[in-house]
């Protein structure tokens, strides 16, 4: 019986042959925690009688959902995390750097055939790259961090199959919805998944990104896709590591398949309060919005600022909107700035704010109002996600976000393009 | 032992953020400090709802989303004596299992909210008293169910001094 690719990096990283339902201990290749998982998992770390990590270097703590700190007590938790960091010589991301999962992505740590757990649910994102990514709770990646390894069941497999061309105006971020309305919020518990297709193969590195990022969304562990060219030349100068891209075999067993015909799917929103409340953006076009967010870890990467400064060049931000935009990171800001982007966004009248999570996890930098509704390029729109319960979260590309940031209302962005 | 606790009934899909807010979470490692917020964005009053040893009966997907340990810690906090759900979202239930939190897979269709619950852990039955019926849970893998003996992770590391691979495959 042949393998998947979670099988198969699974096998490679126990020393051998290991089949989906298999309780593994194994080594991850890195591990990441942020300040909302960090200091608790520093907490266990000591508990358990910790004295230093087993392999401070594949170690990264990244401050980026509270960051800067707010308050008083954020700052004492951020400075348990540059303490730890110090005295253990572990690699820190400090504030203004990032995104946690963009980061972990530029700085190479994420490569075909790796194994890399992280104390964040949306670890999942680097699968794109090839990577079996995962996220984990605070105490075990503090077991990970003292003894260098933790126990795994090697998951079955979903295959997920992108057939077709998206239409213009169809992003990745759609397909990312469009994937979530049919599998639904659990649909791939406790399983990889398998992402393939036509349009994955023909997207930048960029919307793979943004895709795999919602894989927890639908209750997967991963979602892993293949290397090729493009993955290569993404990760070439970011990494030393001797990979090895890990293809599936022909006739590996998987739990199901699932096909989306991309070129049926149109620009997708998700409903407050649920991901998986997905409608095309007919059905809510003419909603009110009071606040629209570029950014994320879903959709704060280069070629989303660039598609929302497409839209905004020459527009304005709609009276009684706020836009806030949140590069991914130090390089996405720095790259956005020297294409003039920035510029055409602040010219618009969008607020840009530090790269980092931004008001995606309702802690601050733009929590909404009551009864206030707020397009976003998050991949979660729970009650309260955004720090308020009486606001209303609708989940889109940045293409649709921009749109309707400049009518005041959700906007199909085809009309703008 | 026998755990004996009031059913609190939630529906599917109950997200971390619902168990503990964002909010609240950023600010303090103090736990009964979280524990004062539980379900709060569902029902501000659930907190003060509740009694030493209830349970949490759900529906599917319990604790999908954010990765955050402090939900099922703020539960414990809060003296919730175990959850028990059709189905959980994978990292909440590791984390649960890894705080000693008792997490127990079956269907709940029948259970009402206010019931009265006897659980037994160790046999996985749980005994709806109000109702005269009795459910079977799920059975964990042996290590999960290790770690859950050990009252969680952290002591189960301290006494193995890492992981016990002598006990898988
Ligand atoms: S951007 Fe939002 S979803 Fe992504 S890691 Fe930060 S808080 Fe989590």
């Amino acid at each position: 019986m042949g393998k998947t690719i979670s099988e198969k990096i699974f096998s490679a990283h126990a020393g051998r042959d290991v089949s989906a339902g298999e309780i593994v201990i194994i080594q991850p290749d890195s591990m990441m925690a942020q300040d909302g998982t960090a200091p608790l998992a520093i907490r266990s770390f000591q508990q358990m009688g910790g004295a230093s990590p087993k392999y401070p270097r594949r170690i990264s703590l990244v401050i980026d959902h509270n960051a800067p700190s707010p308050s008083r007590a954020v700052s004492n938790l951020h400075g348990i995390m540059r303490d730890f960091a110090r005295e253990h010589n572990i690699k820190l991301f400090e504030i203004g750097e990032g995104v946690c999962h963009q980061l972990m992505v530029e700085s190479g740590q994420a490569f075909p055939g790796g194994l890399v757990i992280g104390a964040d649910s949306h670890t999942c994102t680097y699968g794109a790259l090839n990577c079996f990514s995962t996220g984990v709770g605070s105490t075990d990646l503090a077991a990970a961090m003292l003894t260098g390894e933790l126990w795994f069941m090697c998951p079955e497999t979903l295959k997920v199959c992108f057939k077709g061309k998206p239409k213009e105006g169809v992003f990745a971020k759609d397909l990312a919805l469009a994937m979530v309305a049919r599998i639904g919020a659990d649909g791939a518990s406790y399983l990889a998944l398998e992402i393939t297709g036509e349009a994955i193969e023909e997207m930048d590195i960029d919307g793979r990104l943004t895709i795999s990022n919602m894989a927890v969304e639908v209750g997967a562990k991963t979602g892993l896709m293949l290397a090729d060219e493009r993955t290569l030349d993404f990760l070439k100068g970011r990494t030393d590591e001797r990979f090895e891209p890990v293809f599936p075999d022909d006739d590996a067993a998987y739990r199901d398949e699932v096909i989306i015909d991309c070129s049926e799917v149109p620009p997708m929103v998700a409903y407050p309060h649920q991901v998986d409340n997905v409608s095309p953006v007919e059905g809510v076009e003419g909603i009110k919005i009071s606040q629209g967010l570029i950014g994320t870890c879903t959709n704060g990467r280069l070629s989303d600022i660039r598609v929302a400064a497409r839209i905004l060049k020459g527009r304005k931000v709609a009276r009684g909107v706020r836009l806030i935009v949140a590069p991914a990171s130090r390089e996405v800001f720095g790259g956005s700035l020297k294409e003039g982007l920035i510029d055409i966004l602040v010219e618009a009248g969008a607020c840009i704010v530090p790269p980092g999570c931004a008001s995606c996890v309702g802690t601050h930098q733009g929590v909404p109002g009551d009864g206030e509704n707020v397009i976003s390029t998050a991949n979660r729109n729970f009650k309260g996600r955004m720090g308020n319960p009486e606001a209303f979260i609708y989940l889109a590309s940045p293409a649709t976000v921009a749109a309707s940031s400049v009518t005041g209302k959700i906007t199909d962005p085809r009309v703008m393009l | 032992m026998i755990l004996r606790g009031k059913a609190h009934k939630f529906g599917d899909d109950i997200n971390t953020d619902y168990i503990i807010s964002g909010r609240y979470k950023f600010k303090t490692l103090d736990m009964d400090e979280l524990a004062r917020h539980i379900m709060e964005d569902l029902d501000p009053e659930f907190y003060s709802k509740l009694e030493p040893g209830d349970f949490i009966v759900a529906g599917r997907n319990f604790g999908c989303g954010s990765s955050r340990e402090q939900a099922p810690l703020a539960l414990k906090h809060a003296g919730i004596a175990g959850v028990i759900a059709k189905s959980f979202a994978r990292i909440y239930f590791r984390n649960s299992i890894n705080n000693g939190l008792l997490a127990l897979i079956c269907d709940t269709s029948e259970i009402r909210d206010g019931d009265l619950l006897e659980v037994d852990p160790m046999a996985g039955t749980v005994k709806d008293v109000t109702r005269g019926i009795e459910l079977k849970s799920r059975s964990i893998p042996p290590i999960m169910m290790e770690i859950l003996n050990e009252g969680g992770l952290v002591s189960y590391i301290r006494k193995n001094k890492g992981f016990d691979r002598s006990r898988v495959s």
